[in-house]
C-alpha cells in the first residue's frame, strides 16, 4: 500500500496525488470492508456443526497410526486416547489401575499372569474387545518383528500368550517382569488386523481407525493436523469435549501465538520466559508441573565391552571415584536452577524425579555432595591432584586435568549449563575444553568411549524399570558401539539390587526400597549425575477450557500423561462456542471486494501514469 | 519442438552446412544436444555425490530414532536390518543407484513410508507458496525495477530502493513472526499458521480457506526475495538508458511509456528471465524457515525432518529432487533463450 503512495510526494507531480490518494482510498475501504470478516480468527473451541472442539498444539508430525510402528510421543498420545491398554495409570497417584483388564493375578512364581478382560468393552465398529484380540497383540508382536518395531521390548520376555476364554488371557514369562502392570502397548482389534499382510509398512490409515479408547481417529493430515471424535459409547464416563485436533506448529513461538489469538487451546513446552510472558494474559492459564525428566551429564570411567575389553580415549583419571565426587562438590545446583531455568526446576537428589515420590530418593546430610568448592579443592589436594602452574591440577599419573565436556547444541538448556560447568571446575583446577556440537557428533563420542563428560537425560515412566537396566553390566556392549546405557556404569552391587527389585513384583515396599539403594550407589559411583529436574510448562486457554485433569494431582502435567485422562475429562468452558467461526460466503465476499479494488487501483495507476507522461 | 526445428534447418542450413565435417547434425541440434547431455552429466553427478554427502553426517539413525525410548537389543539389529545398514558400504551404493534408476527413493526410516509418497504429498504446498511468492516477487521486481530505474535519482527511486534493501536485510525467519504477532495474534486478521483449517469442506470453500492461510507467508517471501529482482531489473534498464536506438523511438515522436515499454523493456529482461529461471529452480527445495515459522507442510520441513535423524532415504531423495530442478530449470533457460534474444541463436 505504502508504495502506492510514494509517488504522491514529489512535489512537481501534484497531478498525481489525487489518483493516488484515490487508489489508496478505495483499498483502505476494501480492507475496512473486509476487515470484520475476516477478523473472525477460527476459534479453536467453536466450530460451524456447534460442537466442542478442543485444540492442541502439536511440536512433533505424527510418525505412523500403527499402533506396532509409532515411536514419537504425539503418536503415541494419540493412541492412548484411541486404543485402551491392558492397565493404566491412575490420573492422582501414577499407580497402576485396571484398564481393558479389570482384574489380574500372578503365580507363586511370578511367571504366570492371568488377566481378567473388562466385559462390557466395545470396538467402535460394534464387536465386543475380547481376551483374544489382546494374545492376537502380544504374539503378533512377539512372531514378527515389523510389530515389534515400536514395542518389542515389553514381549521380549513373554514365553507364550494365550486367549484362555473371551475374557481370560494368561501371558507365560521367561524370567519374572516387573512391567507386567506397566505394558503400554495398544491392545489392536484382531478382526481388523489379521488380514494386514506387511506390519513394518502398514501405515492404518482407513477411517474412522477401529479402536476402543475414549476418542476415534478420524482423520489425519499429514503433517498438518490429526482429528479425533468422542467414542460416546465408551465404558468409562465418555469424553465431554465432541472433537479433538492435534495441529502440527514446528515452531515454539508460532505456538503461542496460535495460543494467544485462541486459534489453539493449549501448548506444552513452554521456555521459562514465555511462561513468565503469559502469566499476565488474560483468559491464559499457565501450568507448572514438576518434570518427568532429568538432566544431568556422566562422567567416562573408562568405556569397556561386556568382556572388559578396553577402548576409547577417556581421561585416565576419571576412573578416579574422588576426582569424580570432587567435580560434583563444584557444581551449585541452585544456581544452575535460578539462572539456566528461571526458578522453574528441582535441584535433584537421586536419579528418579521427585514427582514419582514412590521411588524417588534424597541423599542424607552424611552422603550428600554439597555444593562445596573449598571442600572439593581440600579432596583434590589429598587425593595427589596437584595445582600446575597455570593453575590447572595434575592427576598423580601426570596428566593435567583437561576434560572435554560434550554438549547437545540443540538444548538451549544443556548450553547454559555447560557453561557454567565450565566456570565452576575451573574454580577447582579442572580444565573444560566446552564442545557444544550436534547431537549426532555427541552420539558417535559416546558409542565410541571418545569423550570425558557428556550430558543427558531420560524421561522416566512411572514404573522405572527401563532407565534402572541401563545401567546394569548387562547394558556394557558386546563390542563397541552396540551400547544399550549411557555411561559404561558397572557395578556389582547394583546388578544385584536392580534383580531384587525386578522379583519384588509383588511387594511395592521392598521394590522401593531396593530402587533406592540402586540411587545411593549411582549417586556415590559419580558416574550417572542428575543435576536438575526440570518443570514442565504449559498454558491453555481457560475460556475454552473450564477444567483439566493433571497427574500426578496436584502439581502434575497436561500433555505426555500417562493414560487419556488430560483430554477425556476437559471440561469445555461455558462461553467455548462464542465466536462464530467465518462463513465461507463472507470470506468470498471480502474477496471480491478486495479483487475489484486492486484491479480499480492498478487501472487508475496506469492512466495517471500515462497522462503524466503525456504532459512531459 | 520438431517442427520448429525444421523450419529453422531450412531457412538457415546454407550458411552453416560447410562449417564442420558432420553432415546432417544441424547446429541448433547440437545446442540442444549438448545442453542436455550437460544436464544429465550433472544429474549423475548429483545422485553420486548425495550417496555419499549424507554418510558424512554424524549420528546412527537407528540411535537417533530410538533416542529416549526403551528398546531391546534385538529391535535395534532389526531397525538396522530393516534399513539395509547392515549391509557393507559398496552394496549400499548398488542397491541406491538401482533404485534412483528406478525412481525408487526407498522407504523413510521415520515415517515408514516410500519416500516418493512422501515428495508427492509435499510437493504441491511447497510449489503453491514458493511458486506464488516467486511470481508475485519478480512481477513486483520487474515493475518496480523498471520504474526506479528510469527515474533513477528521484526521490520515488531513492525510497523504493532503500525499502526493498532494508527488506532483503530482514531474516525472515524473524519478519514472519513479527507479521504473525502484528497481524495473526494481534489484529486476527489471518490464521497464525497451517496451510487449512481441519473440518473445512467443499472445493470453493477449502480454496477460500487456503488462500487466506496462504497471505501471510507468501507476503514474508515476497518482502525478503523482491529486492534482488528490482535491483537487477534496475541494473538492466539503466545500461539501456543512453543506447542509440532510444533516441531513435524518442526521435520518431513516440511517448515516454512506450519508448520504456517497447524499447528499453524487452532488452533489458534477458538478466531478469536468467534469474528468474534460476529461482523457478529453487522454488521446490521451497523456503524451509519461512515453512517452519508458519508450520506449512511443505518439501523444506520435509528436509530439515530429515536432516535431523538423519533419515538418508529422505535426504538423499530430495537433494537429487532439489538438483534436478535446478538443473532442469537452468536446461530451459538455456532453450529459451535463443527465443528472447537473436543474438544467441547464431
Amino acid at each position: 500500500m505504502a508504495r502506492q503512495q510514494e509517488p504522491a510526494r514529489p512535489p512537481a507531480r501534484a497531478p498525481k496525488s489525487r489518483a493516488a490518494r484515490r487508489t489508496a482510498a478505495a483499498v483502505t475501504a476494501a480492507l475496512v470492508a473486509a476487515a470484520p470478516a475476516l477478523s473472525a480468527a477460527p476459534n479453536a473451541a467453536a466450530d460451524s456443526d456447534g460442537a466442542d472442539t478442543l485444540t492442541i498444539a502439536a511440536s512433533q508430525p505424527v510418525d505412523s497410526l500403527s499402533p506396532f510402528l509409532a515411536q514419537r510421543l504425539i503418536s503415541t498420545s494419540v493412541h492412548r486416547l484411541a486404543y485402551d491398554y491392558l492397565t493404566n495409570y491412575d490420573p492422582e497417584t501414577n499407580e497402576p489401575i485396571p484398564g481393558l483388564a479389570e482384574s489380574w493375578k500372578t503365580s507363586e512364581d511370578g511367571l504366570t499372569w492371568t488377566y481378567t478382560i473388562r466385559d462390557g468393552a466395545t470396538w467402535s465398529d460394534g464387536e465386543p474387545v475380547t481376551a483374544e484380540d489382546a494374545a492376537w497383540t502380544f504374539t503378533t508382536m512377539m512372531e514378527d518383528a515389523g510389530a515389534a518395531t515400536a514395542n518389542g521390548n515389553f514381549v521380549a520376555n513373554f514365553e507364550s500368550v494365550e486367549a484362555v476364554d473371551a475374557t481370560t488371557l494368561r501371558i507365560e514369562l521367561k524370567q519374572p517382569q516387573a512391567t507386567m502392570l506397566a505394558l503400554d502397548v495398544p491392545i489392536v482389534p484382531k478382526h481388523v488386523w489379521e488380514d494386514v499382510g506387511d506390519y513394518s509398512s502398514f501405515d492404518n490409515d482407513e477411517f474412522p481407525i477401529v479402536g476402543s479408547g475414549p476418542f476415534v481417529i478420524t482423520d489425519h493430515e499429514p503433517n498438518q493436523s490429526i482429528t479425533l471424535k468422542a467414542n460416546e459409547d465408551y465404558w468409562r464416563d465418555p469424553p465431554k469435549f465432541d472433537r479433538l485436533v492435534f495441529r502440527y506448529m514446528p515452531e515454539l513461538d508460532a505456538q503461542v501465538e496460535a495460543l494467544r489469538a485462541g486459534e489453539v487451546s493449549f501448548v506444552s513446552g513452554l521456555t521459562p520466559a514465555q511462561a513468565d510472558a503469559l502469566k499476565g494474559t488474560e483468559n491464559i492459564t499457565v501450568n507448572t508441573a514438576s518434570g518427568k525428566r532429568f538432566q544431568g551429564f556422566t562422567i567416562n570411567p573408562g568405556a569397556r565391552t561386556r568382556d572388559g575389553e578396553e577402548f576409547g580415549d577417556g581421561h585416565p583419571a576419571l576412573q578416579d571415584r574422588v576426582l569424580r565426587r570432587a567435580i560434583m562438590r563444584a557444581i551449585d545446583k541452585d544456581e544452575i536452577v535460578e539462572s539456566v531455568y528461571g526458578g522453574y526446576a528441582e535441584a535433584a537428589g537421586g536419579y528418579i524425579p521427585a514427582r514419582y515420590d514412590t521411588y524417588h530418593w534424597k541423599p542424607d546430610a552424611s552422603q550428600r555432595l554439597d555444593f562445596d568448592p573449598d571442600a572439593a579443592n581440600e579432596m583434590l589436594d589429598e587425593a595427589g591432584y596437584e595445582r600446575g602452574e597455570n593453575g590447572v591440577r595434575v592427576s598423580p599419573d601426570g596428566d593435567p586435568l583437561k576434560l572435554r565436556m560434550h554438549v547437545h547444541n540443540d538444548r538451549p538448556d544443556y548450553v547454559a549449563m555447560g557453561k557454567l560447568l565450565v566456570e565452576r571446575l575451573a574454580d577447582i583446577g579442572i580444565e573444560v575444553e566446552n564442545r557444544t556440537v550436534d547431537p549426532g557428533v555427541l552420539s558417535d563420542a559416546l558409542h565410541s568411549g571418545e569423550y570425558d563428560l557428556i550430558f543427558t537425560g531420560w524421561t522416566v515412566n512411572p514404573d522405572p524399570d527401563y532407565v534402572l537396566g541401563i545401567h546394569t553390566c548387562g547394558a556394557l556392549p558386546t563390542e563397541p558401539g552396540t551400547m544399550r546405557s549411557d555411561a559404561y556404569f558397572c557395578d556389582k552391587d547394583y546388578d544385584r539390587l536392580y534383580k531384587e527389585q525386578l522379583a519384588a513384583y509383588d511387594d511395592p515396599e521392598g521394590r522401593a526400597a531396593a530402587v533406592e539403594k540402586m540411587q545411593a550407589i549411582l549417586y556415590d559411583e559419580a558416574v550417572v549425575n542428575v543435576l536438575t529436574y526440570a518443570d514442565t510448562l504449559e498454558a491453555y486457554r481457560s475460556d475454552q477450557i473450564a477444567s483439566i485433569q493433571v497427574q500426578p494431582d496436584p502439581g502434575g502435567n497436561i500433555w505426555g500423561q500417562d493414560g487419556h485422562w488430560s483430554w477425556s475429562s476437559a471440561v469445555p468452558a461455558a462461553d467455548s462456542r462464542a465466536g462464530a467461526s467465518v462463513s465461507p460466503w463472507v470470506l468470498a465476499g471480502a474477496g471480491a471486494v478486495v479483487l475489484v479494488a486492486a484491479g480499480a487501483g492498478v487501472y487508475l495507476v496506469r492512466r495517471r501514469a500515462a497522462g503524466a507522461e503525456d504532459r512531459e | 519442438m520438431a517442427a520448429s526445428e525444421s523450419t529453422r534447418t531450412g531457412r538457415s542450413a546454407a550458411g552453416t552446412l560447410p562449417r564442420r565435417g558432420r553432415p546432417g547434425l544441424h547446429p541448433a541440434v547440437r545446442y540442444l544436444g549438448g545442453r542436455v547431455l550437460t544436464a544429465l552429466v550433472s544429474l549423475l553427478a548429483v545422485m553420486v555425490t548425495s550417496f555419499f554427502l549424507f554418510r558424512v553426517l554424524p549420528g546412527d539413525p537407528v540411535s537417533a530414532l530410538t533416542q529416549g525410548r526403551s528398546v531391546s537389543v534385538e529391535q535395534l539389529e532389526a531397525m538396522r536390518r530393516d534399513f539395509g545398514l547392515d549391509q557393507p558400504l559398496p552394496q549400499q551404493f548398488a542397491d541406491y543407484c538401482l533404485g534412483m534408476l528406478t525412481l525408487d527413493f526407498g522407504m523413510s526410516y521415520q515415517y515408514r513410508v516410500p519416500v516418493a509418497d512422501l515428495i508427492a504429498e509435499r510437493i504441491g504446498p511447497t510449489l503453491l507458496l514458493a511458486g506464488t511468492g516467486t511470481v508475485i516477487a519478480a512481477i513486483l521486481g520487474l515493475v518496480l525495477g523498471t520504474r526506479a530505474g528510469w527515474r533513477r535519482g528521484s526521490l520515488m527511486d531513492r525510497v523504493d530502493t532503500g525499502i526493498a534493501l532494508a527488506l532483503w536485510s530482514v531474516p525472515s525467519f524473524w519478519l514472519g513472526l513479527l507479521l504473525i504477532v502484528l497481524l495473526a495474534s494481534g489484529v486476527g486478521l489471518f490464521p497464525t499458521s497451517g496451510m487449512s483449517s481441519p473440518g473445512v469442506e467443499g472445493t470453493f470453500a477449502v480454496a477460500l480457506d487456503v488462500g487466506h492461510h496462504l497471505v501471510l507467508p507468501v507476503a514474508t517471501m515476497v518482502a525478503v526475495v523482491y529486492a534482488q529482482y528490482m535491483m537487477i531489473m534496475r541494473s538492466s534498464v539503466l545500461d539501456e538508458m543512453g543506447s542509440d536506438y532510444l533516441t531513435t523511438a524518442r526521435a520518431k515522436g513516440l511517448r515516454d511509456s512506450l519508448v520504456l515499454r517497447r524499447h528499453a523493456v524487452p532488452n533489458a529482461l534477458l538478466p531478469t528471465v536468467t534469474l528468474i529461471f534460476l529461482n523457478l529452480g529453487r522454488v521446490v527445495s521451497g523456503v524451509i524457515l519461512i515453512e517452519t515459522v508458519f508450520a506449512w507442510p511443505g518439501l523444506g520441513s520435509l528436509f530439515y525432518s530429515g536432516l535431523r535423524v538423519p533419515d538418508l532415504p529422505i535426504v538423499q531423495a530430495l537433494f537429487v529432487v532439489f538438483a534436478g530442478s535446478v538443473i532442469l530449470m537452468n536446461l530451459l533457460a538455456d532453450l529459451v533463450y535463443p527465443l528472447l534474444d537473436p543474438r544467441v541463436r547464431t
